[in-house]
């Protein structure tokens, strides 16, 4: 049973934090930020490579920082993150005391050390196969165990989280159904564990093949069971992200989803089509019929995109209601334009929510699509998409959220609060910059994991157009604007947990949630739409969405005849 | 009635609210999309020009080898570069063997506008990509795997095909041409 001697009361906010579990939330998020520090420097060397006026790196340094730059911020530091975030879920907001923590400290020493070994093993050279190390190429042994530990010591983490379900339930720490951050956290916990198991399945053979213990690793059968990994690692992404969405527009503006089943649905959507998604890589591959194609890269008819286009339209939907129902009401927009765009955990959500959508999800419906892939495939607009997802949407989610949390867990006032105004700003406005410019080169023919596009000496090469090389130079200027927002970022939260002044207990409350008591009803409370400036937004959104997505039917229309 | 957000237990009848107009409209527009995208890809598997599902076949990557210098030794018509690496002019309608390895492509295919050709893509060693510039055609390449592929060229000129799958250290060199002619 619990026991109250581990627990405080948080004054700022009323929750109740479980103590053991409040130590591992902050190792993981602390590990978190410190590799993705490591990563984006990394990824900044890469940009910086990438970017034909600089060239930085020399070609056998390039391969490594992008394979470090992969891992680290992919896997690493996303995944770190979401422990401290799964931790948060079951025990916070469930009032509730966590299982076995003393299991989460093994969970956090196999991940760090995982992490840590496969860094090393990267940095020495002797794994430059990227972060998805195909075989045959073949990495040193310790590359793969050290992603095994990761996903090892992970998934026991997912185990306590269900446990602590288990728990709060039993002991009755709240009443009926999980709340929906907590329900949104449970299927990123599912989803996790099925992705984790995936990358089990994959890694552990290729291990042993590495030690040459198996002779031979088929490499077609890897990128379909690899991808069940690599590919539903950004479905707990997803989840954990709209989660965090949903999160903070409670803690901002009291807000409460237009309808609980609707958000509950898209949510439980994820779940039912979240292994097909493995298939998006592999369709500019051989194998495969038309059939499996078309099934799997569209969730089977899109179920998954359904999900996310709802959570698109009711999660600006729930902050409207909530900014109406406090009387800003005029127009359509009222209610967006008098929020509170200074504050780092709203700006930072709300951009990741718009980026995410009109970057990372249109250019991802797009490329997912069976034909159009093959004008897309490893092009610089396949990590340009990405971007626009991880980056510029789980990434900056999670920085909005990190500013929530630096006062409630370390009850300290976060440092230097104009640079973390300034931060998420420029990192998503970077990231952003970045996604957009990497695909259009893309569009034009420039090649992923690529050092040099000049081909220069090489009898057989060839130049890309001045747009080409206009497109790259951009995409090398916004990675560094972005990359000075993550570092501001860092230096706020280190500089809040090391230096931060100290929160009195008796001080008004960090982020204040006006008006928690916002909306009372539910559906639609008699005439008149509840969420019309969300219902415009979207409608703009779906606008892009069908022009695009028409205009790269045309463009694949126009080439060589293939099938 | 009580006040409850995302991050409280919903009241016990949750499920029981009826769901708002604004959903139920965005809803029906959003499933409605989602259905017509799926159409899109069958229809244009039946009606379109360009779908790379194709044929594969597993094949030794000596066996595939073996293929493709057959297909040299027979249709060289010269050789380009200090490399000399041979221009093949493989008749309209014949098979075409692409074989890539660290670093370079077998050949420099010499095709004839209009013409259909059945390519066989595979490599020998590692993964690589087939990165047609600039018509920015993309296909994976994986060693065991014959991909084969009905190429049919819509404009004369020199091309390039780029290697745009992480192969090596000097992944960065591996590009080699293509012809389409009259």
């Amino acid at each position: 049973m619990s026991n109250d001697s581990e627990f405080r009361t948080c004054p700022d906010t009323g929750l109740r934090i479980h103590l053991p579990a409040e130590k591992l939330m902050k190792a993981n998020a602390v590990a978190a930020v410190v590799f993705l520090l490591i990563g984006g420097l990394f990824g900044l060397a890469v940009a910086l490579t990438r970017w034909p006026a600089v060239h930085l790196l020399p070609a056998e340094w390039f391969y490594i920082a992008l394979t470090a730059h992969g891992t680290d911020i992919l896997v690493v530091w996303i995944i770190f993150f979401e422990m401290a975030v799964l931790y948060f879920t079951s025990t916070v907001l469930l009032n509730s005391r966590m299982a076995t923590p003393k299991v989460g400290w093994v969970a956090f020493a196999l991940m760090l050390g995982g992490a840590v070994m496969a860094n090393v093993v990267i940095l020495d050279g002797s794994s430059t196969v990227m972060f998805t190390s195909y075989p045959p190429l073949k990495a040193n042994p310790l590359f793969y165990l050290g992603l095994i530990l990761f996903a090892v010591g992970a998934l026991l983490v997912c185990f306590i989280f269900l446990g602590t379900l288990v728990i709060a339930k039993q002991e009755k720490t709240y009443e009926g159904s999980l709340p929906l951050v907590v329900f949104g956290a449970l299927i990123a916990a599912i989803i996790a564990i099925f992705t984790i198991a995936s990358g089990a399945i994959i890694l552990i053979p290729t291990l042993l093949w590495s030690l040459g213990l198996v002779g031979n690793i088929d490499p077609q059968m890897y990128r379909l069971v690899w991808w069940a990994f690599g590919h539903s690692s950004q479905q707990i992404n997803m989840a954990a992200q709209i989660a965090i969405w949903y999160g903070i527009a409670a803690l901002l503006f009291g807000a409460k989803p237009l309808s609980e089943k609707v958000s509950r649905m898209a949510f439980f959507l994820y779940l039912l089509a979240l292994q097909l998604g493995s298939a998006h890589h592999l369709l500019s591959d051989p194998g495969g019929s038309m059939s499996f194609r078309v099934f799997n890269t569209s969730y089977a008819m899109y179920i998954a995109v359904l999900g996310s286009m709802i959570h698109a339209f009711t999660i600006p939907g729930s902050i409207e209601a909530a900014q109406r129902e406090k009387g800003l009401n005029n127009g359509l927009f009222e209610w967006l334009r008098k929020a509170p765009w200074g504050n780092p955990v709203f700006s930072g959500m709300f951009l990741s929510l718009v980026l995410f959508g009109f970057i990372g999800g249109i250019t991802g419906v797009t490329m997912s699509v069976q034909q159009i892939n093959m004008i897309i495939h490893n092009t610089t607009y396949v990590p340009g998409h990405f971007h626009g997802t991880v980056a510029a949407g789980t990434t900056l989610a999670f920085m909005a959220l990190t500013y929530w949390l630096l006062p409630v867990l370390w009850r300290r006032d976060v440092f230097m609060p104009k640079v973390a105004q300034w931060s998420t700003w420029m990192f998503g406005l970077g990231m952003g910059g970045f996604a957009i410019f990497f695909m259009a080169a893309g569009h034009l023919g420039v090649a992923r994991r690529h050092w040099d596009m000049t081909f220069a000496g090489n009898p057989l090469g060839f130049e890309y157009s001045a747009t080409v090389y206009l497109f790259m130079g951009a995409s090398g200027i916004t990675a560094v604007i972005g990359s000075l927002g993550a570092l501001a970022y860092i230096l706020c939260t280190v500089g809040t947990i090391l230096i931060g002044k100290r929160r009195p207990d008796d001080a008004a409350p960090a982020v204040s949630p006006e008006g928690v008591e916002a909306i009372t009803s539910y559906g639609n409370r008699g005439k008149g739409w509840e969420a019309p400036g969300s219902l415009v937004l979207v409608a703009v959104f779906m606008v892009f969405l069908v022009v695009y997505y028409f205009a790269n039917w045309k463009y694949l229309g126009s080439v060589w005849g293939i099938r | 009635m009580s006040t409850h957000n995302t991050l409280t237990p919903p009241p016990n009848d949750w499920w029981r609210h009826p769901i708002g107009r604004d959903e139920v409209l965005w809803i029906s527009i959003a499933a409605a999309w989602c259905v017509i995208m799926t159409f899109m890809m069958v229809y244009w598997y039946f009606a379109g020009n360009q779908n790379q599902a194709g044929e594969a076949y597993r094949i030794s990557p000596e066996a595939f080898a073996a293929k493709a210098d057959e297909m040299v030794d027979k249709y060289t018509i010269r050789t380009e570069t200090e490399l000399e690496v041979p221009v093949v002019a493989v008749p309209p309608g014949g098979d075409v063997y692409i074989v890539s390895s660290q670093y370079q492509w077998n050949v420099i295919p010499e095709l004839k506008l209009g013409e259909t050709y059945r390519f066989h893509l595979s490599s020998v060693d590692v993964n690589h990509g087939f990165s047609l510039q600039p018509i920015n055609v993309n296909l994976q390449l994986v060693p065991g795997y014959d991909y084969v592929l009905n190429f049919t060229p819509n404009a004369v000129g020199e091309y390039n095909m780029v290697c745009n799958e992480y192969c090596g250290l000097a992944h960065h060199v591996m590009v080699g041409r293509l012809y389409v002619v009259e």
